[in-house]
Order: structure tokens, then C-alpha cells, then sequence
């Protein structure tokens, strides 16, 4: 038998880091139960005024998701590294970056696409403008990749690391920054009437950026953290 | 120096916490061979081998597969080698059945079937049980049963007998010893007293 195309290989380790978040529910439900949590708790501290959370719900939803992606991060690589299952990736007769991809792929489909789809609803219960609320969907499609692509960059250094948590963070805030910047500018505009589209393409090049550097940079990392 | 040596070490050298483990080691093995690496606690086995697989960069020297340093090989030599260490490196979430498909499909699959694979490491009824609920040394043997599960010739072992009963270590050792027949290549720790027949063992002491 022969060795599996790339593509055979990228679908499979996705297949298999679905299988096992789906038989660890729990773990992975945290992020999104932080995320509705956060954004249902901000109305009841503020106050019922409709006009002050309509205007602040962009960054309200955008900085729930960021820390929601942040929170989630470490279990791309922790229980791989945990149990040895990824120096026996590091060693398999695939790219690294591939397989990094992968997991990344995999992560993103489990943490960011719940949020993505509960985002509408929250956006209507802070009362959004409904013509924003395309845009910030359009803005969390492509910003929650970026994050965790960025992130796997963060966690694949700190995953030797006896306390990585906080350097983690550290590492990988300043570089969410520009997509919060971006995104929530993007919002700002559809709330005006104004065009978007440059923040949108902004965000785009940030994640094309992000899904050709980061799996290289993470798998980089990962050979670094196994030594 | 034979042609068909296959894994070279050239003047390795190990430091950690400026403490030298071991310095100048020199080493071929070719076809059939296998190497037993002794020595007490903390003095380097497990930092040489996985210098071997090349999951930890040595602090000097180089390591050479048919005459091409593996750092450059890479997925080329890791094709080539099967590597079970401290950790089993299965998932408890997975069924075996599953854990041993990821190892093929991370390497060249072998020839043999995944129900024979199980049970020539007498797992054959517990393909689709979940790794967790396994004893450690049943996880031990899925471990091993990677070997098996992939085309690998060398097969790099951290102290492959850690939890295994006395007929298990005693199965194992034959198998070792069939593919140093078929011309693979063994290297391994460990504590256990190895006594396998008419086979080439080198042995080196990192503790002298």
C-alpha cells in the first residue's frame, strides 16, 4: 500500500479531531457557553437602555469572541502533547504545516463556527441595526479563522512550557488587536450606511496571510517546543 | 566499515544543563542489527534516542540514514521509522481499531490488515474498544502494535517492555528478532534482561 495523497492525509487528521470532539462535548462546549454568557451579562450590568447597547453591541461581540477564541486555544495542542500523540505527528511521513493546518481546521469548526452561528441572535437581542448585522456576521466568518490560526502560533511555543497560560496571552493579544480593530470598524461603518469594503478586504488579506504563514510558523514552533 | 550500514552517528554529543550525558559517540548499524542501549537513570538513553528520531537536535555532531543527515530527510526518513516511547502516543478518546488508522495514515501503510495487526499483539477482540479502558499494559501493546501497522524498518524503542507481563515481553522478543531476519533494525532501552537468540546485539553503556 502506498502512502496517502496530501489531501487524503489533511482530511483525515481533521476527521479524527472531530471524532474527538465530539466524544469530549464538554471541553469544547466551554468557549461558546463563555460567549453567550458574556454578551447575555452586559445588558444586565449596563441597564436597559436600547440606544447605548445597540451602539456598543459590535464591540461587545467582538471582544466576547476574542476572549472565547482565546480560552479555547490551548486544546489544539495540549492533550496531543499530553499523551505523545504529537511527536508521533511531528514524525509522520506528512508536512508538518499540513497537519498543523489540519488541527487548525478542525479547532476553528468546532470553537468558531458555533459562535458564528449564534452570533445573530445576540446581535438581535442587543438590538443591532439589522443591516449591520450581515456585516458583523460577514466580519466573524473571517476574523475566527484568523484567530485561530494566530493562536496555534501561540500555543504551539508555549505547549512545553510547564505554565504557558499567561505568556500565551501575551504572545498572542497584540496580534488580535488589528483584527478587532478592523472588524469592529467594519460594523462601525454598515451602522453609518458607509461602505465596508475596505475593511473587509483588509480582514481578508490578514486571513490568507494567516492560512499561508501560520501552519509553518505553529510547526516551526512545535519542533521547537518538542526538543 | 560495511557498505550496507544503513543508520550512522557521527561524534554525537548530548549536554543538558551543562551536564555532558555523552560526547564523540560513533555508531553504525546496518541491516539486522540491533543496538541495546544500557546505562542508569539520567544518563541519557532516552535524550540519544530521540536525538534518533530526530524530535530533539543534538548538540553536535550529526546523525546519518543511508548517508543523508535525517535533519534534512525528514518525511523521507520518517517513512522509514517507527518510534514508541515513554508516552504510548494513543488517543483514550479513540478505539483502537481507530488509533492504529491514524498511524497509517500518517505513514506507509503495511501490508497486513488491521485485525492482523491487533492480533499479533493479542488485541484481536478489542478493536473497537476505547483506548481508556484499557489496562496500561494493553495501551502499552497498541503502542507497539504500530511497529506492525506502518512499513518501517527502523524501529526506535524507549523502554518498550514498561508494563508488559513476562509472556508478553517473551512474544515481543521474538518479533523483534523476526524483523532483524527480515532487515530491520532495532534500537531500544531497556531495564529488563534481554535474551534474544542468534541475533547481532550491539551494546553501549552510556553510564562509562
Amino acid at each position: 500500500m502506498n502512502r496517502l495523497s496530501l489531501s487524503q492525509a489533511f482530511i483525515y487528521l481533521l476527521r479524527r479531531d472531530l471524532t474527538l470532539a465530539v466524544r469530549n462535548r464538554a471541553e469544547f462546549a466551554n468557549p461558546l457557553l463563555f460567549f453567550v454568557l458574556v454578551i447575555t451579562l452586559f445588558p444586565l450590568a449596563i441597564g436597559a437602555i436600547p440606544e447605548l447597547l445597540a451602539r456598543i453591541a459590535p464591540g461587545i461581540i467582538w471582544v466576547a469572541a476574542l476572549l472565547a477564541a482565546m480560552l479555547s486555544l490551548d486544546s489544539i495542542f495540549r492533550s496531543d502533547f499530553d499523551d505523545g500523540s504529537l511527536e508521533q505527528l511531528l514524525m509522520s511521513a506528512h508536512p508538518m504545516p499540513l497537519l498543523v493546518l489540519a488541527k487548525v481546521s478542525a479547532h476553528w469548526l468546532v470553537t468558531g463556527l458555533p459562535l458564528l452561528m449564534v452570533s445573530p441572535v445576540l446581535a438581535e437581542m442587543l438590538g443591532m441595526p439589522s443591516e449591520a448585522q450581515g456585516i458583523l456576521i460577514l466580519t466573524i466568518l473571517i476574523g475566527t479563522p484568523i484567530l485561530s490560526l494566530i493562536g496555534s502560533i501561540g500555543v504551539a511555543l508555549t505547549v512545553g512550557l510547564p505554565k504557558g497560560g499567561i505568556l500565551m496571552s501575551l504572545l498572542v493579544l497584540p496580534l488580535y488587536v488589528p483584527v478587532l480593530i478592523f472588524a469592529s470598524s467594519a460594523i462601525e461603518a454598515a451602522v453609518g450606511g458607509l461602505d465596508v469594503s475596505a475593511q473587509i478586504y483588509m480582514l481578508l488579506a490578514f486571513l490568507f496571510l494567516a492560512i499561508s504563514l501560520a501552519p509553518v510558523a505553529a510547526a516551526a514552533a512545535l519542533k521547537m517546543s518538542m526538543s | 566499515m560495511s557498505d550496507n550500514t544503513l543508520l550512522r552517528i557521527n561524534n554525537l554529543a548530548c549536554i543538558r544543563d551543562d551536564r555532558v550525558l555523552f560526547e564523540h559517540l560513533n555508531l553504525s548499524l546496518a541491516a539486522g542489527q540491533m543496538l541495546l542501549v544500557e546505562g542508569h537513570n539520567g544518563s541519557g538513553k532516552t535524550s540519544l534516542l530521540r536525538i534518533l528520531t530526530g524530535l530533539k537536535l543534538a548538540d553536535e555532531g550529526e546523525v546519518l540514514w543511508r548517508g543523508i543527515s535525517i535533519e534534512r530527510l525528514t518525511a523521507d526518513y520518517y517513512e522509514q521509522v517507527s518510534y514508541v516511547g515513554h508516552h504510548d502516543g494513543v488517543k483514550r478518546e479513540l478505539t483502537c481499531l481507530e488509533n492504529l488508522r491514524l498511524v497509517q495514515a500518517m505513514g506507509i501503510p503495511s501490508d497486513l490488515d488491521l485485525d492482523a495487526v491487533l492480533d499479533r499483539v493479542n488485541l484481536y477482540r478489542y478493536g473497537d474498544t476505547l483506548m481508556g479502558s484499557l489496562s496500561a499494559g494493553q495501551k502499552r501493546r497498541l503502542a507497539l502494535a504500530r511497529l506492525f501497522a506502518t512499513q518501517s524498518i527502523l524501529w526506535i524503542l524507549d523502554e518498550p517492555f514498561t508494563s508488559l507481563d513476562k509472556s508478553s515481553m517473551g512474544h515481543f522478543e521474538t518479533i523483534f528478532e523476526q524483523h532483524l531476519r527480515q532487515g530491520g533494525i532495532v534500537v531500544m532501552t531497556s531495564h529488563h534482561d534481554i535474551a534474544m537468540q542468534g541475533t547481532e546485539i550491539q551494546r553501549l553503556n552510556l553510564s562509562q
